[in-house]
């Protein structure tokens, strides 16, 4: 079964339809997007495709390393970067096109007005081990 | 009695009779292992000396060399019986040399879980998050770290604390509680170790413990002390923890972990939080800052300083703390909106949202900031 990570990203995917920034929610439209969240989650361990997930702070460090004895180089966060993940789903499923549906599913979770958000969310199939049978 | 109680004295008397400790633990693993499996068609009569005799003869069988099974079953015939006093003796030494200082945080306590707790490594793989195979590794590594420290050197309380506070502190996930495991380990300690500090952390835990159920909504989503349904306490862990903290303080050794058992103990009578004796808050967290020196009290202590003396003293007593410090913002905007500052309060609330280091808590000040934009034009 192919595997799949659904990105999300604070920053970096084209604009939401539904594109209100989560504080100038009211509490209610919260609490209904986060059970939606963890309701399509709990519905995939129970259909055997959750694979795995985690949110992520959005403030972190760029680190290389620097040369023998040196301690590495951090920088940042930098503002200007485009990509800012905000957080991953691994799913293990039986094809591209259920896939697509899932993360369709999860683009539809409520936001303001308690309506779908539409968010881009991006979809990189798992690179694989080479399959037994080659020929 | 806890099949799992009696793992810290089996393994002292391995010990005692030659093995070292890594091997020891990792018998006495396997005759837990085996015990889950027989007992409950099978109970034993003498529990504790089934798991010694199951527990040696893994041992015996682990060690190939016949020359040192030979010395071992020599040393094993003279050693005589452990007593009651010696069992005690051998938890004590064991919670000492799974805290020792040579071994990391997360070594400690994984370590200390195992061979004091009697937790499978599984188990304890579940609770951190991390594969079975990675906590395997971090157990063996930090069995390693202390193959050469020997048993009965005696070690510092306060190490082992500090371990247990982390247990504590990480809450619960997976099969195991986490929580009630650390309360069980430090009642445990309580009983072989007569410090005013364990009885301090002790209190400390069973304070916090008690509000645990009212801590969260139906919906996962954090509530605030000052928004919990005090009903929901259990008064039963309250009582326990109070008279166990009373007990400590009369011995006027006062330590950070009773300190910090004081201040939950006065959050815990408050039948309100509009009652909520504040003003001795405020001097519990000085006496604490004179203990710990450490930013986070101070942090604290602003809170009180803003419920004792208003918003005003407390956003003073922010002022002259680092603004990088964890929750120093979401302190800021809860002072800001005491103060009647609602969009200085919202902003922050949003801000300190970003900083948050878990879900819990990011979804709250999430929903703090909304909640005060929701009043307000904007």
């Amino acid at each position: 079964m192919p595997k799949y990570l659904l990105l999300k990203h604070y920053r970096g995917a084209p604009a939401a339809v539904n594109d209100v920034p989560m504080e100038k929610w009211t509490p209610e439209e919260i609490s209904a997007h986060i059970q939606y969240m963890n309701d399509f989650a709990a519905r995939l361990e129970e259909t055997g495709e959750y694979a795995g997930g985690e949110a992520l702070a959005p403030e972190g460090t760029f680190v290389r390393y620097d040369g023998p004895g040196r301690p590495p180089i951090t920088d940042g966060p930098f503002a200007e970067t485009k990509d800012l993940i905000a957080g991953w789903m691994v799913i293990d499923v039986d094809s591209h096109d259920r896939a697509v549906e899932l993360a369709g599913e999860l683009s539809a979770a409520p936001g303001a007005g308690g309506k779908p958000i539409h968010e881009w969310l991006e979809l990189r199939p798992f690179l694989t081990m080479p399959p037994t049978v080659t020929e | 009695m806890n099949l799992r109680e009696l793992t810290p004295s089996v393994i002292g008397i391995l010990v005692r009779r030659g093995a070292d400790f890594a091997a020891a633990e990792d018998a006495v693993q396997d005759a837990l292992v085996e015990a889950v499996r027989v007992w409950p068609a099978d109970p034993p009569r003498d529990p504790k000396g089934w798991l010694v005799t199951v527990a040696w003869r893994r041992f015996v069988d682990a060690t190939r060399a016949d020359a040192a099974r030979r010395r071992r079953e020599d040393l094993a015939d003279q050693e005589p019986p452990a007593g009651p006093a010696a069992a005690r003796d051998d938890t004590l030494r064991l919670y000492f040399l799974c805290a020792h200082p040579s071994l990391t945080p997360s070594s400690a306590v994984a370590l200390t879980l195992r061979a004091v707790g009697g937790l499978s490594t599984r188990q304890i793989a579940d609770a951190y998050l991390v594969p079975e195979a990675t906590m395997a590794q971090r157990i063996s590594r930090a069995k390693r770290t202390v193959a050469d420290v020997r048993f009965d050197q005696p070690g510092d309380v306060a190490t082992v604390l500090r371990v247990l506070y982390l247990v504590f502190n990480e809450g619960y996930s997976g099969d195991v509680d986490l929580a009630a495991e650390a309360i069980r380990l430090t009642r445990q300690l309580a009983a072989v170790i007569d410090h005013p500090e364990v009885h301090g952390l002790l209190a400390l835990m069973l304070l916090h413990h008690a509000r645990r159920a009212a801590r969260t909504a139906a919906d996962g989503s954090l509530v605030p002390l000052a928004e919990q349904d005090r009903g929901r306490w259990d008064t039963a862990l309250i009582a326990e923890g109070v008279t166990i903290l009373q007990t400590a303080l009369f011995r006027d050794r006062l330590g950070e972990f009773q300190a910090q058992a004081a201040i939950a103990a006065l959050h815990a009578d408050a039948p309100t939080a509009d009652e909520t004796d504040w003003v001795q808050i405020v001097e519990w967290y000085d006496e604490l800052a004179g203990l710990t020196d450490s930013p986070v009290v101070r942090l604290n202590r602003a809170v009180a300083v803003g419920e004792a003396d208003g918003p005003r003293a407390g956003l003073a007593a922010l002022a002259g703390l680092d603004g990088s410090l964890p929750r120093y913002t979401a302190v800021a905007a809860y002072l800001h909106e005491r103060d009647g500052d609602l969009s200085t309060a919202a902003r922050l609330y949003a801000e300190a949202a970003t900083k948050a280091s878990n879900l819990a808590e990011r979804d709250h000040l999430t929903r703090q900031a909304a909640r005060l934009n929701a009043r307000r034009p904007h």
